[in-house]
């Protein structure tokens, strides 16, 4: 393999709080030297100035709808969606069909992701068979084919003692529980965030508390337990709340937000969108801003997009009845760098929620830039003006409640493994 | 004034000029109601199809009678005997329904949105809003202004009692909107688990402790339908209980102003919302609404026709 060098760029790896206008080598797909002035006259040159080199972005909370649901996504598109958006790690969610309850599918997935996929994919195990939360999936096997957490993601594991089975269970094998918090006897056949907007849109509505009751109950499991959680697509500002003070109190709790928790609130459903349709339902203002705080001042750990396609099919439809989710890979960066752009967090931090922040809530072996290290890397330009096109996105599925928006920053090369996946000329 | 709405939708995207509009029109109309021969030429040659996708019998009954009295060729269609039971959706349908170029679809339909989803597909004929979930059913309201207009004179002023099951009812919303927007005020008064978060944001209104702070001096009292068929769910203990904190009754209605008028805007559960006696008193005036109904909708049909356009060109 080809060596390769960058040359000039503001390197910024959060993991080893390196900031500074560096050269990096790669060599036989590691991270060879970093450092001013380097030479190679066999290596490929990448001019990066005036560009930011970054760890390669991680994402831990993606469905890649592989086995089973592949008309919405594939390990293919889906991993490509991933790097045209300046990811080359991403964790796929196991609500899939069959589901990932056991290593068959596990090496199934990473198996197809070997062959056909475009950047590196870490399965997470359900915690239950077949997300049915009555029985334990074989948590021991899952971690050993290669599962670094387990979730019921789309499901929460509403039985309590099972959830306490699952994390005593699980903390030998050093695996992480991932919580989809939800108290389903208060969500009922809500379809929204429940708050004006929804008495105005005549929608039946999800209270905070279905979020917040499920969440105050997994943190104290984990304190009970020992077992390292992790809270999924935190959407309420209570949550945020019980969060910091688990934290506080030296719990084992990390979490992520969303994008698009971040970035819209429920006044997005108006005109029954069904592309503002998602689980956890778009809040409102002032859950958004607890979010925003959260991951400025390190509650948050990660932000992770909640990638869901779905078929134009699922979402043509009448707001009651479309699917939940929306995709996410290609506008999570620009949306964090927005973040930047707006004075929320500093570029530093933008860059930790992407990268060491989301593998370290997982244990990932990824997130930086060390010599001797896997050569993952983003090239980003922080200038690059484009506007979103749902038509034009990578992902098979263009559920997207940020089409036609203008955005300031994008991946322009995407390197896994020294290997340019991707390219934007 | 020329009518400017393609689309009946809701009460919300209504003026108080369109308002005051359609009753104007539909005081117009109401006359042809009364005569021997009722029915005028303004709509022939036109197609209104009632898409009903929830059960309805006055309010379809009322749309079709209307659209017959303005010599419309109508035809109605039903959840049960569309396409719908057999996977088509809503689009398709519509869309369906549109190749055979009828000029209004009247719907009515269980997802709050279902018209709006419409007529952003369609792109000829005309969507009015039957009823669409918990969400807006535009032409009740304007029947319920328009026999409160009718019995009091204005509308401007009023104080008007709405009470009963407010979070799933479309009756509540598109009339806190249209009384709102006309100048009366609103109290809503129901048990509290059927009393959605920021209702009042939606106009004038002010959400009472109970039945009594509500109907205390209203020129207006209008009692919800409570809906039997949610008895399973968390919302309430009993029907006995709710007849007893929130029905109206000859005791409790002493309350309202002397000249007060009781509406309802149906089907009634005797001796539950309403007593027997409430209800077939002096004060009722709800088979006015039904009556006002026909002509109500009769205006709203002429008028997104565009034949008043046409004419006074």
């Amino acid at each position: 393999m080809k060596a390769m060098l960058i040359r000039g760029g503001r390197v910024v790896d959060p993991s080893q709080n390196l900031d500074d206008i560096l050269d990096i080598l790669i060599q036989d797909g590691k991270v060879a030297k970093c450092g001013k002035q380097l030479k190679d006259s066999q290596a490929e040159i990448i001019d990066a100035k005036g560009k930011l080199v970054t760890p390669g972005l991680v994402d831990i909370h993606v469905h890649l709808r592989d086995p089973g649901l592949e008309y919405k996504e594939d390990i293919g598109s889906g991993t490509l969606s991933a790097v045209a958006g300046g990811f080359t790690s991403i964790a796929c969610m196991p609500n899939t069909k069959p589901v990932n309850d056991n290593h068959t599918i596990t090496r199934y997935i990473l198996e197809k992701a070997a062959k056909e996929g475009h950047c590196r994919v870490f399965p997470i195990a359900s915690i239950t068979k077949g997300l049915s939360g009555e029985s334990l999936s074989e948590l021991g096997e899952l971690r050993e084919a290669g599962c670094y957490g387990a979730s019921d993601d789309g499901k929460p594991v509403g039985n309590s003692e099972m959830m306490r089975r699952a994390m005593e269970y699980a903390r030998p094998f050093g695996m992480t529980i991932i919580s989809h918090a939800e108290d389903l006897s208060l969500v009922g056949s809500g379809v929204m965030n429940e708050g004006p907007v929804s008495t105005e849109l005549g929608l039946k509505g999800i209270p905070w508390v279905a979020e917040d009751a499920a969440t105050a109950r997994d943190i104290m499991l984990a304190e009970l337990t020992g077992c390292h959680l992790h809270v999924a697509h935190v959407s309420t500002k209570g949550s945020v709340e019980l969060i910091r003070q688990a934290k506080r109190r030296g719990a084992p709790v990390t979490c992520e937000a969303t994008p698009h928790h971040f970035t819209l609130t429920d006044e997005a459903v108006r005109g029954y969108n069904t592309n503002a349709k998602m689980n956890p339902p778009l809040r409102s203002e002032e859950d958004r801003l607890a979010i925003c705080q959260g991951l400025a001042d390190g509650t948050i750990d990660a932000i992770a997009t909640d990638h869901a396609p779905h078929h134009i099919d699922e979402k043509n439809v009448e707001f009651n009845i479309a699917m939940n989710g929306v995709v996410g890979l290609e506008t999570a960066l620009p949306l964090t760098l927005k973040l930047v752009q707006d004075r929320v967090i500093d570029l530093n931090r933008a860059i930790e929620l992407l990268t060491c922040g989301p593998s370290e809530a997982l244990g990932l072996p990824v997130g930086g830039l060390q010599v001797g290290g896997d050569a993952d890397l983003t090239i980003i330009d922080l200038d690059r003006k484009w506007t979103v096109a749902a038509s034009q996105l990578n992902s098979k599925s263009k559920n997207t409640p940020f089409d036609g928006w203008a955005m300031q920053g994008a991946a322009v090369c995407t390197i896994v493994a020294g290997e340019i996946v991707y390219k934007l000329d | 004034m020329a009518f400017q709405h393609k689309h009946i939708l809701g009460i919300e995207s209504l003026s108080r000029e369109d308002i005051e509009l359609i009753l104007n029109t539909g005081d117009a109309f109401k006359e042809i109601n009364g005569r021997d021969i009722k029915k005028v030429p303004t709509l022939r040659g036109k197609t209104i199809i009632n898409a009903f996708f929830e059960a309805s019998t006055r309010t379809r009954l009322s749309f079709e009678i209307a659209g017959k009295r303005l010599s419309a060729d109508t035809v109605n269609i039903s959840g049960s005997t569309s396409s719908v039971v057999k996977g088509e959706t809503l689009e398709d349908t519509a869309k369906n329904i549109e190749a055979m170029a009828p000029d209004i679809i009247v719907i009515r339909h269980g997802h709050s949105g279902a018209p709006h989803y419409l007529a952003e597909r369609l792109e000829t004929c005309s969507v009015v809003n039957a009823g669409d979930g918990a969400h807006e059913h535009p032409s009740q309201a304007l029947l319920d202004l328009m026999t409160m207009r009718e019995h009091k004179g204005r509308i401007e002023g009023l104080e008007v009692a709405i009470v009963g099951d407010i979070t799933h009812s479309r009756v509540a919303r598109s009339n806190i909107y249209a009384l709102s927007k006309m100048g009366a005020r609103v109290r809503l008064a129901g048990p509290g688990t059927m009393l959605p978060p920021g209702i009042e944001r939606l106009g004038n209104v002010e959400v009472c402790a109970n039945l009594l702070d509500a109907i205390k001096d209203a020129d207006v009292v209008m009692m919800l339908r409570i809906q039997l068929e949610r008895q399973s769910q968390t919302l309430l203990p009993s029907l006995r209980e709710y007849a007893r904190f929130y029905g109206l009754n000859t005791e409790n209605i002493k309350l309202a102003k002397e000249d007060a008028i009781v509406m309802h805007p149906g089907p009634m559960n005797r001796g539950v919302e309403i007593s027997t006696y409430v209800a077939d008193g002096i004060q009722n005036v709800i088979l006015d609404q039904v009556a006002n109904g026909v002509a109500v909708r009769m205006a709203l049909l002429y008028l997104v026709s565009g034949v008043e356009s046409m004419q006074t060109q």
